[in-house]
């Protein structure tokens, strides 16, 4: 039989609050999630979008209201944690202060009755895939958020589990060595082959370790889809706007579709896109524009007339908005030495690359 | 959940039944003794006991000397804990200390020591000024001294928690932005610090109106609601009557416990402290200094006085007449009360380690479990805080002097009684401690492959020792030194040594009573000692746990281990 490593079947979770007032908050609404053996899916959303729910629910910590969660086939949706074989990796790391990294380390596997000389050999190893030999009689409290970061994933991945679950782990490092350890979890992961869920709220973070990225807003899924889907074809403008760090959106109409290209008529001007199928004539659109979509000319080379309404200068690039025919767009031109460089209140032309812009229907 | 963790849900089902019976019931008992008359409900014995002028008394007197220690004792705790917390005071770890006596001792080591200096026959009032005052000491005034000086200690721990708390800038901005010591005191410090001089009202409130032993020995003609529910039962048998006492007494208790926990608890400005800073500063302007060093050692002086009296009239041999040193004293206590040391060792030996766990275990389920009936649950367990001892005493001996559950002149009922009246400080601090710990530990642990049982076992409890430790010195000291609801149910197979000096005091054998308390205090240094070992065990890596508990320790305005009802 071939199953998926892990399934969601339509979960949702409501919460009941019976405090001042009854309160009913409905944190994950009919999501459903396959995965493969050895894949990575990252759960991305704004706080509160239930996506550390959802993880909860596949380790066992919260029981969902509806659906049911599979592991390799096998329904487990009532399942206390510690008889599912899941790992979490804590955002807080929630390492056992009272103890040593080994006996940390060493945790899962006394609890599943393994000989001393395994569960030594096996810390071992794990330590080592960690890089922290040597580390062993160390308490959690005198080490860096780094280390202690790779001792609550050594400790996970000792168990050797058939998910990995990975809270938001890089949330308290610094942006460098948050850059260091998304590498070193994504090697990692895929040396071992080990299916994992990563819950987090960064979008490069998401796009740079997974297979696969869930984008999800109040309970529910917006898109399921390869980074590059999610970022270049958003299904939604939730998704669109999400994505990304400045989204710019810009309405138009299809006047008209062939099999090569989508033609869109935008503030007077028309402009072929990428053929975008079943779009037909008439349909209202909106153009998701990236500020790395946009490319800013003197006056008069070409493009929209536009002027530049703020402009900051940050070293590999510069960010500029601009208003053109009444929208506010943002742009991102590199290399600025290269180039014109433009002030407030510039008058500026601004040219779509219309082949990576998306369309999206209204 | 009950299905999902079948021990969990056994468990709760356990200690839910045991304070039904063991804290509800009781008080059900009493309440309904004394609105009983022939079967009927009905109001009469109130009726009749009230009517009487000399039966309405000791209510306004215990409250006239409630509000009187209350306010008094809040003023002391508060200079103390001022000085010691935010003040640069020479001597502060001496002063503090001095502040624990009255926690770990007997209360009623204050009126023996009373008695010895000012008694008619006292040191102070015949050596030393021969008589020319009569101080009065059996009494009111006698009670309001010696209850301040029992109680100040607990409004001390309250006020030195909210004190610490505050952050120092907030005074330096206050000062900075033009106010004068006096305002920035009244317009910034004093408020802030009210939720906190509220609580500590209220609790000595309470432990004032709860108190035993000081009254059975040195109020006279004073009569309060405590001592009286007490007599009216051992002197007239009249349970019914008595009964009717307690539950006046347990009125304001209760009210004062309800405003503490749901009104005052709720108040706390601690939280907004801002950003913790690095460097704690303490005021140094020189007549500050002065006036809270002066003050801290009248205070500190007053107490050792009084100690010290205790442990001289132990050695001396008659007091008032023959200052001879002597060990006779020491030699009667062995022989003639050697019963008493024995029982309550070994009385205090088996329920300390009951109360100190079962604490906890309440202390994890009413933080980390969710079920129906976890607020009610709470409340029981803490109830016993609340109510006087002699309340308690009456109810065990309605409750458990007929079947179904005859349990009268064992030792069980005596421990049973330890246990529920010394398990509240336990589970505060275990609740305090607990919302400290990052849940996700313990998930994790869970997640790794433990059951709740073993969690709690290999995570939550080591985390927990410092509450843990705190639960189960304050169990053994007030063990050994609870009066008011021992004393109703001690029987001639087991015996206490409050209750020996308390006889010893009725003898007039003052310094036999004086050699007592020191044996007291000896028995209880000792414990602090060895369950200091047990809990920090020195052959572990000291460092490691002490990284791993740092700052688990009870937060400010938790109640303090010396707060609670009835000596």
């Amino acid at each position: 039989m071939n199953h998926y490593s892990v399934e969601l079947q339509s979960v949702s979770k409501v919460f009941e609050h019976a405090g001042a007032r009854w309160e009913r908050v409905v944190a994950v609404d009919d999501v459903s999630i396959q995965l493969r053996k050895g894949e990575l899916l990252t759960l991305l959303g704004p706080s509160g979008c239930g996506k550390t729910t959802t993880l909860r629910m596949i380790g066992g910590f919260e029981i969902p209201t509806r659906g049911d969660v599979l592991l390799e086939g096998k329904v487990i949706t009532n399942l206390p944690p510690n008889r599912r074989d899941t790992a979490m990796v804590f955002q807080s790391y929630a390492l056992f202060p009272h103890m040593t990294v080994f006996e940390n380390v060493a945790y899962g596997l006394r609890m599943r009755k393994m000989g001393a000389g395994e569960i030594e050999d096996r810390v071992g190893r794990a330590l080592t895939l960690v890089g922290l030999d040597g580390m062993e009689r160390r308490p959690p409290g005198a080490l860096s958020g780094g280390q202690q970061q790779r001792v609550a994933l050594a400790r996970a991945l000792v168990v050797e589990p058939k998910v990995l679950l990975l809270d938001e782990p890089l949330s308290n490092l610094d942006a460098k060595l948050r850059a260091q350890m998304r590498i070193e979890i994504r090697k990692i992961q895929q040396s071992l082959g080990i299916t994992s869920v990563y819950v987090t709220h960064d979008q490069e973070e998401a796009m740079g370790l997974s297979d696969w990225v869930a984008v999800m807003n109040s309970g529910h899924i917006e898109q399921i889809g390869t980074p590059m889907q999610a970022y270049a074809r958003p299904a939604t403008r939730f998704v669109a706007d999400f994505m990304g760090k400045k989204t710019s959106f810009l309405p138009g109409v299809v006047v008209g579709a062939d099999a090569n290209e989508t033609v869109v008529s935008v503030c007077d001007a028309v402009l072929p896109f990428r053929a975008v199928p079943g779009m037909l004539a008439g349909r209202n659109v909106e153009l998701v524009v990236r500020p790395e979509n946009v490319e800013v000319v003197a006056s008069g080379q070409g493009g929209f007339p536009g002027r530049v309404v703020h402009a900051a200068y940050l070293g590999s690039q510069i960010t500029y908005e601009i208003v053109v025919c009444g929208f506010t767009i943002t742009a991102e031109v590199p290399n600025p030495e290269e180039r014109e460089i433009f002030t407030r209140g510039n008058h500026v032309g601004v040219v779509l690359r219309t082949r990576s812009i998306h369309l999206l229907p209204q | 959940m009950i299905v999902r963790e079948p021990a969990v849900g056994i468990t709760i089902i356990l200690i839910a039944s045991a304070l039904a019976v063991f804290v509800m019931y009781p008080l059900y008992m009493v309440l309904r003794t004394s609105l009983t008359t022939d079967g009927q409900l009905s109001l009469a014995i109130f009726r009749s006991l009230l009517s009487k002028s000399y039966n309405r008394r000791p209510l306004a007197n215990s409250l006239k000397l409630g509000l009187v220690v209350s306010a008094a004792g809040t003023a002391a705790g508060f200079i103390f804990a001022y000085s010691t917390t935010r003040v640069d005071v020479p001597l502060r770890g001496f002063f503090k200390l001095v502040a624990m006596f009255p926690m770990i001792s007997p209360p009623l080591i204050m009126s023996l020591a009373a008695i010895l200096l000012f008694g008619n026959n006292g040191l102070i009032t015949r050596q030393v000024l021969r008589g020319a005052v009569d101080f009065k000491i059996y009494g009111f005034r006698g009670l309001a001294l010696v209850e301040t000086l029992a109680y100040f200690p607990t409004a001390y721990l309250v006020l030195s928690g909210v004190l610490q708390a505050m952050d120092p800038s907030i005074e330096d901005a206050a000062l900075d932005l033009g106010a004068s010591w006096r305002q920035m005191f009244r317009t910034v410090t004093l408020p802030l610090a009210i939720p906190g001089l509220a609580s500590a009202l209220l609790l000595i409130f309470i432990e004032s109106l709860a108190d035993f032993g000081n009254p059975i020995i040195l109020a006279g003609n004073y009569t309060v609601l405590a001592t009286q529910a007490y007599l009216r039962i051992t002197g007239l048998y009249d349970l019914s009557g008595g009964a009717a006492l307690a539950v006046i007494l347990l009125i304001p208790s209760l009210i004062a416990f309800f405003l503490q926990k749901y009104w005052v608890g709720r108040r706390s400005y601690v939280t907004v402290t801002g950003k913790p800073s690095a460097a704690r500063t303490r005021r140094d302007e020189p007549w500050l200094r002065w006036c809270a060093f002066t003050l801290c050692l009248i205070l500190t002086g007053m107490i050792l006085l009084l100690y010290g009296t205790v442990f001289i009239g132990s050695f001396v041999t008659l007091w008032g007449a023959n200052y001879k040193l002597t060990l006779a004293n020491y030699n009667h206590v062995f022989k003639v009360g050697w019963h008493h040391i024995r029982d309550t060792i070994i009385l205090s030996t088996v329920s300390t380690p009951i109360t100190g766990i079962l604490g906890m275990v309440i202390a994890f389920l009413v933080v980390r479990k969710q079920f129906p009936g976890r607020r009610a649950l709470e409340l029981a367990s803490m109830l016993t805080f609340a109510i006087p001892g002699t309340v308690v005493g009456i109810g065990y001996i309605l409750a458990f002097n007929q079947p179904p559950l005859v349990l009268t002149g064992t030792a069980a009922i005596i421990i049973i009684l330890f246990v529920f009246r010394n398990m509240p400080t336990g589970i505060q601090s275990g609740i305090a401690a607990l919302q400290q710990i990052d849940q996700s530990i313990e998930e994790a642990s869970c997640d790794l492959g433990a059951d709740s049982a073993t969690t709690f076992r290999k995570i939550t409890l080591p985390l927990m020792a410092p509450a843990f430790f705190s639960g189960l010195v304050y169990s053994f000291v007030k063990c050994v030194t609870a009066i008011s609801a021992i004393v109703f149910v001690v029987s001639a197979r087991w015996k206490l040594i409050t209750v020996a000096v308390m006889g010893s005091v009725e003898n007039s054998d003052l310094a036999q009573a004086a050699a007592f308390c020191v044996v007291i205090i000896v028995i209880i240094l000792a414990a602090i000692g060895i369950i200091n070992l047990l809990v920090y065990p020195p052959w572990t890596a000291r460092a490691l746990r002490r990284a791993a508990t740092r700052g688990t320790a009870g937060p400010p305005g938790a109640i303090p281990p010396s707060a609670v009802g009835g000596q």
